[in-house]
């Protein structure tokens, strides 16, 4: 029997064959060609070598140099995501209580957005400029007589780092979270004073439940940007990879130990597979305390 | 003054006492002072900007004013902070905690007082009863219409037992159908409950068909508080009568008490001024038959459902709006000449 017109729309599942279609194919194509091709390369090239399917560069994740680093990758990017999560969430109700066309705002989220982006070499080389050995700062500072009698903590990951990520994590929170803040409905903390409650009781029983979606949603952003960052922690960290980023980095340009290259990918699978990790509990946070959310 | 509530003895009186707020240069209230008795329902009418909203706010300690007192039930509550004062207010629109369901909503001021759990389950489903909406208990905001909603927030203000209701605009977002009926079932239950509500609207068909009184508001002052027919057919400014319904503004010559207008002699409204007038009269309180040796000219006229709108000018150049029967609505046609005549209705006359 011969489909209908209407069958025939019903076997795409629903989707109008239409021209506005069209318009997402470059995305697809871009999406396809350096994320999605990529991520295949990764996983299959963790599992061979020579040319031979192996188990032996996963194994190779278990020593302890790349344990070390994947455990302070992880710890940097949990803290410069917490603490930029928190600061920056406090700095963008500050700035969602300024008037809305106010000079104020829009300069703070013009910046924020210029900072959010400014990652990399050029931070780095700020910092270094600022608070290294023959810093701006760490020379008023000595000339001052205060502050600490050594600039090798800027070039530490747990310390330096940390700061560096800092500044471009908090403004990036502040971005990504402002939409949620400004979202909330005067009416909804009006309605809570009416009912009896304090403003306490609006923060922790309505404010928070409805921004707490959000804020983990922006805070795992934040993870998996100081997760993947490289630039930054190349720039300012010459010794030693203590960060998965560089330890990758290190198999591809090691002029040391050659035929790294595919343990380098083991380690982008361990990457993967840890923010696989944490893409699942934040799904499961997500169904938990959004299910009132239009979906 | 009227109460019309049958439990008004579960009401408060409420006193707003010369209250003045200003924002800049501008006086939102000017000495506004309004009066409410025990489970009386008034509404507050008036244009944007007029301090009508300013008004309900300070009462309910969202706004502070700069001058004057309020009080409740004999206290004065004017440096009493929102959370003490024993309100419930419904907002103009999505005021519900979209993360709660319509009983959480409902429940939550219960929980605020300190209810135990099986006391806040029992009162929220008799609330949610009350406004008809027992089936939608476990639905999030996003998952009700809006008329459902506002009965929720409905529910929700009136569980905690309110000792004043506050209503702002709560219906001004709901399409016509659903805004009659839930003007109608907010009456109905203010009516059953007895608690003292204060209504803002600038709808004035809403505010005419609940209220025992409406208080017009211009420039932050209340221009007459009345019962809606006094208010309606003896208005005490010409703002009133502007405001409150179609007027026409007909010139004429008035004196002792009384005024001239297109041949007939009305009396006059306390209030009026005498010599040259302008009368204000309603499209009612004027008669259009067909005539061809009549004072004026159709210039169009309007079917509106119940009743009929016809449009003429006067010989004397004077636009006259008339209400006339639908039946009667076909007799009249654009160029036709008719005879314009007041029916003799007291009107306000103010200088012209």
């Amino acid at each position: 029997m011969a489909k209908s017109p209407r069958s025939g729309t019903r076997a795409l599942g629903g989707i109008k064959p239409s021209g506005a279609l069209a318009g997402v194919v470059p995305f697809f194509a871009y999406t396809t060609v350096f994320l999605l091709i990529p991520t295949l390369v990764v996983i299959i090239a963790a599992f061979v070598s020579d040319g031979h399917l192996t188990l032996g560069n996963v194994r190779a994740l278990g020593n302890a140099g790349f344990l070390t680093a994947l455990k302070q990758s992880i710890i940097l990017s949990a803290l410069t995501a917490i603490i930029g999560a928190v600061v920056g969430g406090i700095l963008a109700y500050a700035v969602s209580t300024a008037r809305p066309d106010g000079i104020l705002k829009r300069f703070i989220t013009s910046l924020c957005g210029v900072l959010a982006q400014f990652g990399g070499v050029a931070l780095a080389f700020a910092f270094i400029a600022s608070f290294g050995a023959q810093g701006m700062i760490s020379a008023w500072m000595k000339k001052a007589g205060v502050g600490p009698s050594s600039t090798l903590w800027l070039y530490q990951w747990d310390k330096g780092v940390l700061l560096v990520y800092l500044y471009f994590q908090i403004p990036l929170m502040l971005i990504v979270f402002l939409p949620a803040v400004e979202g909330l409905r005067p009416q909804w903390r009006e309605a809570t004073e009416t009912l009896g409650g304090t403003t306490w009781t609006y923060w922790r029983r309505v404010a928070m439940p409805i921004l707490f979606p959000s804020f983990v949603g922006a805070t795992l952003l934040l993870f998996t940007n100081a997760f993947s960052a490289y630039a930054t922690a190349a720039a300012l960290v010459s010794q030693a990879q203590p960060l998965v980023p560089l330890q990758i980095a290190g198999t591809f340009t090691s002029e040391t130990v050659l035929g790294q290259a595919n343990v380098g990918k083991a380690m982008a699978l361990a990457m993967v597979v840890v923010v696989a990790i944490v893409m699942t509990i934040y799904a499961w946070l997500d169904k938990r305390s959004s299910k009132w959310l239009v979906r | 003054m009227s109460v019309a509530s049958p439990n008004a003895e579960r009401g408060v009186a409420v006193e707003l006492t010369e209250l003045r707020r200003s924002y800049g240069p501008v006086n939102a209230l000017d000495s506004m002072t309004l009066h409410l008795a025990p489970g009386e329902f008034v509404a507050l009418l008036g244009p944007s900007g007029c301090g009508k909203t300013t008004a309900l706010r300070c009462l309910a300690g969202l706004e502070d004013p700069d001058a004057g007192t309020i009080t409740i039930g004999g206290r004065d509550v004017t440096a009493l902070p929102t959370n003490k004062r024993d309100l419930g207010m419904v907002f103009q629109a999505y005021s519900l905690f979209p993360h709660m369901t319509a009983r959480q909503n409902v429940e939550f001021g219960l929980e605020m007082r300190g209810q135990d759990k099986s006391t806040r389950a029992r009162r929220a489903g008799d609330m949610l009863d009350l406004v008809g909406l027992s089936s939608q208990a476990d639905r999030y905001a996003h998952q009700m219409s809006g008329g459902q909603q506002q009965r929720v927030a409905l529910a929700r203000a009136l569980a905690i037992s309110p000792q004043v209701l506050l209503l702002d605009e709560p219906l001004s977002a709901l399409d016509a159908k659903v805004r009659t009926q839930l003007r109608d079932e907010i009456r109905r239950i203010q009516l059953e409950i007895g608690t003292t509500t204060l209504f803002v609207t600038h709808d004035q068909e809403e505010a005419l068909a609940v209220a025992d009184r409406v208080g017009v508001m211009r420039a932050g002052r209340l221009e007459q508080l009345a019962p809606p027919q006094e208010l309606y057919a003896r208005p005490a400014t010409a703002f009133v009568a502007e405001f409150v319904g179609l007027t026409n503004r007909l010139a004429g010559r008035a004196s002792g008490g009384r005024a001239e207008v297109l041949g007939v002699s009305l009396p006059l409204l306390a209030g009026s001024g005498d010599g040259n007038v302008e009368v204000l009269v309603r499209p009612e309180g004027i008669e259009a038959t067909p005539d061809p040796n009549g004072n004026a000219t159709v210039l169009s006229a309007a079917f509106l459902g119940a009743h009929g709108r016809v449009t003429a000018r006067t010989d004397g150049g004077e636009q006259v709006e008339v209400q006339v029967a639908s039946a009667a609505l076909p007799s009249f046609e654009p160029g036709q000449r008719v005879r314009v005549t007041p029916r003799g209705d007291a009107a306000l006359a103010v200088a012209r």
